[in-house]
């Protein structure tokens, strides 16, 4: 019997992966590029992690300085060459990746938290409530959104987690919209107003059913957006109002390699953001594949 | 009559929004860095020199009453100095303006021209090859870092072939020695009307490679949007009401789904217009282009905060008439539109 | 016109309808044969999910994608539909075959006013003069009850109310003067009293103008007061067909008399159909057996072994099902 009993155990662990035709995770599966995107980003998260054993140069990849060998050309010692301080581009780029993803899931976790709550207060309450948050929301949302967290981010110190504050402050409206239209409907099934009936407390009756009817839409909107938020980084880190030096950063790093390209270093720029642009595309590709799995209307396209 | 209450809501709410756009970047500049004399002079300033810039600016009064300058101030069209230049915000962004609008208008037909019937076809080919390749394409294009493309196409273009020139807005020698009256500050349209076709052409060549980056995110952008919009009007039972009453593909296409579609997609523009006008910030940075984003960066390297909000007051503005013209104009083609409508969210 | 008995308008003959989906392929239609003569009301009544929408949108071939027809004829007016290129179909459409749909808020373009839709099919169908076609709309829509037609020319879809709106779109079906309406749950998107009033414009078209109508609904009760002929649907084949009376007086299938039993009380009868398990997953595949046993109260046990064909019982009346196959060759 145990052998049955690990068999079942092991295929139970691996159901998703046969998955029933025409569900949800079904459709995933088709999207190749979907799978793709994700088995990237998989690699990517990995990468960061174990920067400092992939490189050789792991405190090169931090940032201390070694001038002797400054703007050397790719090599296969340094396969994507040296900056302007010497340092492996390749090691810089790793730690890079760190910089970017941290930041990226800092933003789309903070937002997601202050606007779901906001949205999911606004929605089951009604009233004064509802409309004061949302009109707060609209406020937010008047500005485009890259020079309000430029202003901000200006207004603090460049810091790591100030770019993210910046950030996160223009981000969180869209998912209070989001939390808030879903609350509205939610409120408004039996089950719901049978709870209120019964006298269940606003608390309760947020947290056990407001809240999970929100995960889905939001989740896959935060999926959606993660590529913007790493984008919208690393164009901070550009203008000079991200991570400030030694720190790794994609953005500060193309910035940097400006104005060595007109010198024929094309390499510093280039891999830096061949590495912005991988990762946001993968990212993008996965909210998209996620998307066109849960809603159905877009299958259609989609095959 | 109900559309006209409709229009006067949305423009109820742009006025109030702009009330509170005031009074976060108030909040923002004002309460949350402590000092706002210190902000304004930077981080070296002399300890005289801020008590004066406090008495100045009234900086010691209640926070209400600042309030009420600041926005009577900003409405009447005063935006402060500028701790750099020396002079008011205002008129350094008066030549700045147009050349960032100039980008950005560019972009926006772009956008308009190329990204909406591409959306259209790519719709109607839902699912075959074209769309495939048009889903990897604009994931492409939404993804693609400006700064980054701007960068390689510099590279390719005026580093390896020199075709294009590298950046700002026309040649030195054009402007020594072949000057043309600004008008409306658009170097496209100023140079056309002096008939001074050299120098168009030189402002032609040198808008090029910073408008094809800029359009990049909102012409895929627009294509996404229209493709969505326009498979939800093609699975409509009108469409398939005339598809049974013979309408041709053709026509229901472009002369019945595309009307339908242009409604919802007419929020694309809104969003097109912020997109083009921050992305502009970026690319005028690296193309050297003298706008408001090149005036921004300065400002930033300067610790010229005020410019920031300067800028950003004003972008935002410009953004919110741009959605309540583009919310006119919905109202104007759907019949439909109804008064407390537009709260979808 | 022709007498009755000459040649049908339309004659389906063993059509296939399938879909391809993740689970394999689905048939939803499966070899159905029926005959409409000209100027009468024939009923396709069965469940959602039974074909009889797929089946009305193959006659204008508006087959929804991606499904296909698999197999079989529909012959309209002695030519194959399934045989022309788009280009006929289309002047088809536009001419001699008009559709009315379920829900006609939906099947109203909100953008156009309801004189721009009509006018539009009347120029198509012919070009002549805008005034000429103006007064003919106007007319059209007096005739179908219509208030202030002049005024509604000029409205939008969204101002009118359901049953104005139905009564537009049946004017819009009938503008280009076709020979053949298929009218898909006309009524059911209606409040009851203005679907009574549909139902008699409907059967006044047929007496006054001789307008042939394929009737698709899921309520035997709206078959019985306007059809002719009725074929009753089951999971994508006919179970029984005949004149309207006669199968309101004896129905012989199982599945027709549950259908009519449910009738006294529509609510309770709806909801106990709708428990019954068969849903469309047994569509999928080859389906060896009666359709209908897994629900039928006399099943035997051949029905799942063997397919029942449409026997003839007297008159025109036909049902699919081994009950009287002894029956059929006793006579």
């Amino acid at each position: 019997m145990t052998p049955i009993g690990l068999r079942e155990r092991v295929l139970g662990r691996w159901r998703w992966m046969a998955a029933e035709p025409g569900s949800a995770s079904w459709y995933f599966k088709r999207d190749r590029l979907a799978v793709f995107s994700l088995i990237v980003l998989a690699i990517l998260i990995m990468m960061a992690v174990l920067a400092p054993l992939i490189t050789p140069y792991p405190e090169q990849g931090r940032g201390s300085p070694s001038i002797m060998d400054k703007l050397k050309p790719p090599s296969l010692e340094h396969p994507m060459g040296t900056d302007p301080l010497g340092r492996d581009l390749f090691a810089r780029v790793l730690f890079g990746a760190r910089t970017a993803l941290i930041a990226g899931f800092s933003i789309q976790l903070i937002s997601v938290l202050l606007g779901t709550a906001l949205g999911a207060i606004a929605g089951y309450f009604g009233g004064i409530v509802d409309e004061t948050i949302m009109r707060v929301t609209d406020v937010f949302l008047a500005f485009p959104p890259l020079l309000l967290a430029m202003t901000i981010a200006a207004v603090l110190k460049p810091s790591l987690v100030n770019s993210v504050i910046a950030i996160s402050i223009t981000w969180w409206p869209w998912y209070a919209r989001i939390a808030r239209a879903q609350a509205v409907s939610v409120r408004e099934r039996d089950y719901v107003r049978a709870a209120v009936g019964i006298g269940v407390g606003d608390r309760m009756i947020i947290i056990r059913h407001i809240l999970p009817n929100l995960m889905t839409p939001i989740l896959i909107q935060a999926t959606l957006d993660l590529g913007a938020a790493i984008l919208t980084v690393s164009a901070l880190s550009f203008v000079g109002l991200g991570v400030p030096p030694p720190t790794a950063d994609w953005g500060a790093m193309i910035s940097e390699g400006r104005i060595y390209i007109q010198n024929g270093r094309w390499w510093v720029p280039t891999f830096p953001g061949l590495a912005l642009f991988i990762t946001i595309m993968a990212s993008n590709l996965l909210g998209d594949g996620i998307q066109v799995v849960a809603n159905p209307q877009l299958r259609r396209g989609s095959q | 009559m109900s559309r006209i209450e409709y229009l006067a809501r949305r423009a109820a709410l742009a006025v109030f929004v702009l009330l509170g756009v005031l009074l976060l970047t108030f909040i923002v500049s004002r309460v949350i860095p402590g000092d706002p004399a210190r902000l304004y002079l930077g981080s070296r300033a002399r300890a005289e020199a801020i008590q004066q810039v406090r008495e100045e600016f009234g900086l010691n009064d209640p926070l209400p009453q600042q309030f009420l300058r600041y926005v009577g101030s900003t409405l009447s069209g005063d935006l402060g100095y500028s701790f750099r230049t020396k002079r008011p915000i205002v008129e350094d962004l008066r030549t700045r303006l147009p050349a960032t609008m100039e980008l950005v208008l560019v972009s926006t037909v772009l956008a308009v021209t190329i990204g909406v019937p591409l959306g259209v076809l790519s719709a109607s080919q839902a699912g075959k090859a074209f769309d495939q390749f048009s889903r990897i394409i604009t994931i492409a294009g939404v993804s693609i870092p400006s700064f980054w493309l701007a960068l390689l196409l510099q590279l390719l273009f005026f580093m390896t072939l020199d075709w294009l020139p590298l950046g700002g807005r026309l040649s030195r020698d054009i402007l020594l020695t072949d000057p043309f009256t600004q008008v409306t500050g658009f170097f496209l349209i100023d140079a056309a009307l002096a008939g001074n076709w050299e120098a168009w052409r030189d402002a032609l060549w040198h808008i090029i490679m910073p408008a094809a980056v800029l359009a990049t995110y909102p012409i895929s952008l627009s294509v996404r949007m229209t493709r969505a919009s326009m498979l939800e009007v093609l699975s409509e039972t009108y469409i398939t009401a005339a598809r049974a009453s013979g309408l041709s593909e053709i026509e229901i296409l472009f002369k019945l789904a595309l009307k339908n579609a242009i409604v919802p997609t007419l929020t694309v523009l809104g969003l097109v217009f912020a997109f083009s006008i921050t992305g502009a910030v970026l690319v005028e940075i690296i193309f050297s282009w003298p706008g408001m984003g090149s005036y921004m960066l300065n400002a930033i390297l300067s610790d010229d905060v005020y410019v920031l909000f300067a800028v950003t007051l004003i972008v935002t503005i410009v953004y919110i008439i741009v959605n309540l013209l583009v919310d006119f104009v919905q109202a104007a083609l759907d019949p439909r539109i109804r008064m407390g409508g537009g709260s979808e969210a | 016109m022709s007498p009755a008995s000459a040649q049908p308008l339309l004659a389906i003959d063993d059509l296939h309808i399938s879909f391809p989906t993740p689970r394999g392929e689905l048939r939803a239609v499966r070899g159905i044969s029926f005959q409409v003569e000209p100027g009468e009301i024939f009923g396709i009544v069965g469940e959602s999910g039974c074909g009889k929408t797929v089946t009305g949108r193959s006659i204008l071939g508006l087959v929804p994608q991606p499904g296909r027809i698999s197999g079989g004829r529909i012959m309209f007016q002695g030519s194959d539909l399934t045989a022309m290129s788009q280009a006929e179909l289309r002047h088809l459409r536009g001419n001699r075959i008009a559709m009315i749909f379920q829900d006609p808020s939906a099947a109203l373009n909100p953008l156009f006013t309801i004189g721009q839709q009509l006018l539009g099919i009347m120029k198509r169908h012919d070009p002549g003069k805008r005034a000429g076609h103006l007064d003919a709309a106007v007319s059209l829509l007096a005739d179908l009850g219509l208030p202030q037609p002049e005024s509604l020319l000029d409205s939008y879809p969204h101002q009118l109310s359901g049953g104005m709106q139905q009564r537009a779109m049946i004017a819009m079906a009938l503008a280009a003067e076709p020979d053949l309406i298929v009218a898909d749950e006309p009524t059911t998107a209606l409040d009851v009293t203005i679907q009574a009033q549909i139902l008699d414009l409907l059967v006044a078209l047929k007496e006054k103008r001789g307008v042939t109508i394929v009737f698709i609904t899921h309520d035997l009760g709206v078959v019985a007061e306007t059809c002719d002929h009725v074929a009753v649907f089951y999971l994508g084949q006919i179970v029984e067909q005949g004149t309207a009376r006669e199968i309101f007086k004896a129905p012989r299938h199982p599945y027709t008399q549950g259908l009519l039993a449910a009738l006294p009380s529509p609510d309770a009868g709806q909801d106990a159909l709708k428990v019954i398990p068969g849903s469309v997953g047994d569509m999928v595949g080859d389906g060896v057996g009666c359709a209908f046993a897994p629900r039928c109260e006399f099943r035997m046990p051949h029905c799942d072994r063997q397919t029942p064909t449409l026997m003839p019982l007297g008159g025109q009346q036909q049902a699919a099902c081994f009950l009287y196959d002894e029956i059929g060759e006793g006579t």
